[in-house]
């Protein structure tokens, strides 16, 4: 069966600088000496810590667990003492800080006794199997780090299981790699997922300039159709053309079954649940070797690396640690990007450790990042629409983010924009575009967060007035009520004296009325203004 | 805006950018190379004086616009804009032109039309075609004088004698600058129809050449090949160029059918006047048109319309600069209401 291609609109062919590190296998790390582990190493909550400064623990025990739906627990990835639970810097383009947990290894590298392997995975029930996914931890390791258990549980029928080893992004080489080398447990990890959703059918889709990995996957299912597994034969492996950003979720949906994901929707409800060929190993390992999520694949790479090639580094290895073993020449001039050229992030702290989203280490000389850009006024050329594969109009973008309109904004589809970077090399300005859509998104996040907040506090405000108002009334109520029973008991010669004061009353009651009235009108107003400031 | 330094948080990506604009201004100017070669050839030393006065006096105003707007010289000028707005101008008058009208024409293109409104990429008129129109009309007699292709009596007049007549406005012996000019193919055919005489008699003339006047005919088509070098090299799309022909080609064809004797053949509107150096090199300033691709067309559209009707209704004979003028005044609409559909916009769920 041979799969029918769309064609990606827009995008870029990079030059691709994959030989640099994609033909010396994959070198197991040591065991350094310290490991810290940030709690937050994928999309959602971060993981709630269970374990004590102090306490002993294994591999592949958990050391923090899931908290909530989308999140993920965290497992020690060697065995060790627990030295410190605290903020310490995390990979991140300026000084951050969160809450990690620090492990004194023991060098020993003893598994947990809990981890073991299953005997036959794929005799598990489909829940089973999730739920194992889960618990190991298992994460997208292609960089987006969304939970993958919470993606395995569509609501609807799936149609198609994109396997995603495209590896777009110029220098990285670790899915790359990963299928060269351990192709079988990708395909066993595929039939762990067709168990799980039963699609109608799966593709595996790598680019067109990894014929190696792309033989090694067909092999791999030769070999299995050989032993006797039929259920290799729904696994169609296609080859796409080499161009960024084919290998981004929605672009290669796009590319394989045309279809485009609405914007602010799933895959999964046009039938299409899309996984990486890291985490399809990653869950077979969970599952055929019992073995959470504790190292991953970290491609390490660029001119100045003597040693360039892939590492497996266990989970909290320090960033320098790494280039330490990977011979970076002139550290003090290294800038080290965590991801690739196009959409990584340049690391202010080296000393931060590997988290389950560090596919690639890629390491540039200091003028090459950090140098100023001296940009020209936008000419209106309209290359940056040409080549933005959301098909959006940077250039209108860009205008509305540097004067602040945030309303336009919306209107021009911000929110859509995958920051790619497409438009930010193509443009003849030198205009940090990119730079400019991420600083109006989170402005735009901390302003609805804003109004959020003000509609919360407003609405909040509105009902403590109506309740003491209410409370206000029935006073009054229970006054006059008391009152006229104390009249009847008074004299007659003070009636008159009577009806003046309650008649006084009545008036001023109603000023209050009026008054109270006039401090509560207001809001409605103010709503009604804040909405039209939105829209408008 | 002056230029931005960024800031300490460096960002995605990584990767030099694949273009500069004084790289994709030099492209500008190299495809415009044959055309300005065959221009020479047709027209002598009068289209080079024409070029150079143009380049030496747009980049005297650009330094001193940016001076007085306080802004890095040297960087603006290196961006190689204010060349190609002189490059368009010399090329768009006629050759021999007096040093005046240059300077002139200059100052309206660039401190004007361009650097009052905010320099580079803010100017919403086409710099060189708003220089054009201002000398069109305050000096008409200037901007008709067009001397005749050098295969008429011109081939003895060196660069020394150009430039006695640019700058003193003297010409060796008994010659007079009349003797040396002769009407344009556009004006001649505009007259001559108008004086009654059918299109194909017009044709027959030595004025008009081969197809669409002799001399002009070849400038165009070296601006052609430029253009599609420009297109191959991606500079430009293929959307703008494409409707200007195609509109020119269409109404002149539709009335050419409709009355042969009276009005000229596409060939003819195609490859005369400016129509090449429009299409490609000044309908298409990035700046100044409309960037969507459905913008474009209608702007292509319009230029095209417009190029035919003033050519032949209005009062000028060459309509190039009047109705690119007059579509920049719509670009800003035109991308507003032509945004495309963006990734996923308009898709069914399922
Ligand atoms: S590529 Fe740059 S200069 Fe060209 S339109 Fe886009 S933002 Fe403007
Ligand atoms: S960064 Fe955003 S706007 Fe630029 S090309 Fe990518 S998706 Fe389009």
């Amino acid at each position: 069966m041979v799969q029918k291609l769309w064609k990606l609109q827009g995008g870029l062919k990079l030059p691709g600088f994959k030989t640099l590190s994609n033909s010396a296998g994959i070198k197991a790390l040591p065991i350094p000496p310290q490991l810290i582990i940030p709690l937050k190493q994928h999309i959602g909550e971060p993981a709630k810590p269970i374990v004590s400064v102090g306490e002993r623990v294994y591999k592949g025990q958990v050391i923090a667990e899931s908290n909530g739906y989308i999140s993920a627990p965290v497992h020690a990835p060697s065995s060790g003492v627990i030295a410190a639970i605290d903020a310490y810097p995390i990979a991140h383009a300026s000084h951050i800080k969160e809450t990690s947990i620090v492990i004194h290894t023991d060098g020993k590298d003893d598994w947990h006794p809990s981890v073991q392997a299953v005997p036959k995975p794929l005799s598990l029930s489909a829940e089973d199997i999730r739920q194992r996914i889960r618990d190991a931890g298992v994460v997208g390791l292609g960089g987006a780090v969304f939970p993958s258990a919470v993606k395995l549980k569509p609501t609807r029928e799936i149609e198609t299981l994109i396997i995603n080893g495209v590896e777009c992004e110029p220098y990285i080489t670790c899915d790359d790699v990963l299928m060269r080398c351990h192709a079988d447990a990708v395909i066993r990890g595929i039939l762990l997922l067709g168990k799980i959703i039963k699609p109608h059918k799966i593709v595996v889709a790598i680019e067109d300039n990894k014929p190696e990995a792309f033989q090694s996957v067909i092999n791999a299912i030769s070999k299995f159709k050989e032993a006797g597994i039929t259920a290799v034969a729904t696994i169609d492996v296609t080859q796409v053309p080499t161009k960024f950003p084919a290998g981004g979720e929605k672009q290669l949906i796009k590319v394989l079954t045309g279809k485009e994901v609405p914007s602010g929707s799933l895959p999964y409800e046009l039938g299409v649940v899309c996984l990486n060929v890291g985490t399809t190993a990653a869950i077979h390992d969970a599952l055929y070797h019992g073995q959470p999520l504790v190292s991953r694949i970290v491609t390490v790479t660029g001119e100045g690396v003597s040693r360039p090639g892939n590492y497996r580094v266990l989970l909290g290895t320090p960033i320098d640690t790494v280039l330490d073993y990977a011979d970076v020449a002139n550290r003090t001039e290294a800038e080290v990007i965590m991801g690739g050229p196009m959409m990584g992030i340049a690391l202010a702290d080296q000393a931060a450790p590997i988290i389950k989203a560090a596919n690639c280490l890629l390491i540039k000389k200091t003028e090459q990042v950090r140098q100023p850009v001296a940009s020209m006024p936008c000419i209106r050329c309209g290359q940056c629409a040409s080549v933005c594969p959301m098909k959006l109009l940077p250039q209108q973008l860009y205008w509305h983010a540097s004067s602040k309109a945030f309303d336009k904004l919306a209107t021009y589809h911000l929110d859509d924009c995958i920051d790619c970077g497409c438009c930010q090399v193509v443009c003849p300005a030198k205009i940090p575009l990119v730079q400019y859509f991420r600083f109006a998104k989170s402005e735009l996040k901390a302003r609805e967060r804003e109004r959020k907040k003000a509609d919360l506090s407003r609405l909040r405000n509105e009902t403590r007035q109506l309740r003491l108002e209410k409370i206000k009334r029935e006073q009054e109520e229970r006054k006059a009520r008391r009152k006229a029973a104390r009249k009847k008991t008074t004299s007659r010669d003070n009636e008159t004296e009577q009806a003046m004061q309650s008649s006084l009353k009545e008036v001023s009651s109603e000023g209050k009325a009026v008054e109270s009235q006039m401090s509560t009108k207001p809001s409605p107003g103010e709503t009604s203004n804040q909405q039209k400031t939105m829209v408008r | 805006m002056p230029l931005q330094q960024s800031s300490h948080v460096v960002s995605a990506p990584f990767i030099k950018p694949q273009q500069t604009i004084s790289a994709v201004m030099r492209q500008v100017i190299y495809a415009m190379v044959p055309g300005m070669a065959v221009a020479f050839y047709f027209f002598g030393w009068g289209v080079i004086s024409n070029l150079i006065i143009a380049c030496a006096s747009a980049l005297a105003w650009e330094s001193l616009a940016l001076f007085l707007r306080k802004r890095p010289i040297k960087n603006y000028l290196a961006d190689g804009s204010a060349v190609v707005t002189a490059i368009l101008l010399g090329l768009a008058l006629p050759p021999m032109a007096p040093w005046w009208l240059l300077l002139v024409g200059t100052f309206f293109a660039i401190v004007v039309a361009k650097q009052l409104y905010g320099g580079l990429g803010y100017n919403a008129l086409n710099p060189a075609m708003a220089g054009y129109a201002v000398l069109l009309i305050s000096f008409p007699r200037e901007m008709s004088a067009w001397v005749a292709p050098v295969t008429l009596p011109m081939a003895d007049i060196g660069f020394i004698q150009t430039l006695h007549w640019v700058f003193l406005h003297q010409l060796p012996g008994a010659i007079t600058f009349d003797a040396l000019t002769s009407a344009t193919p556009l004006d001649y055919m505009r007259t001559e129809i108008g004086r009654g005489v059918s299109f194909n008699e017009v044709r027959l003339s030595a004025t008009v050449g081969v197809i669409a006047g002799k001399g002009i005919e070849w400038i165009n088509l070296a601006i052609l090949l430029g253009g599609i070098w420009l297109w191959y090299k991606k500079l430009i799309t293929w959307h703008i160029p494409a409707m200007v022909l195609t509109s020119i080609a269409v109404l002149s064809g539709a009335f050419y059918l409709y009355a042969p004797e009276r009005f000229a053949d596409p060939v003819f509107h195609c490859f005369s006047g400016a129509t090449m150096l429009c299409a490609f090199f000044i309908a298409t300033d990035p700046v100044t048109a409309s960037t969507t691709p459905m913008g474009k067309i209608i702007y292509g559209l319009g230029v095209g319309c417009l190029i035919y009707i003033i050519r032949t209704w209005g009062g000028y004979p060459d309509a190039v600069a009047f109705a690119v003028l007059l579509m920049n005044f719509t670009a800003p609409l035109l991308d507003q209401y032509t945004v495309p559909r963006i990734y996923g916009a308009g898709q069914r769920k399922g």
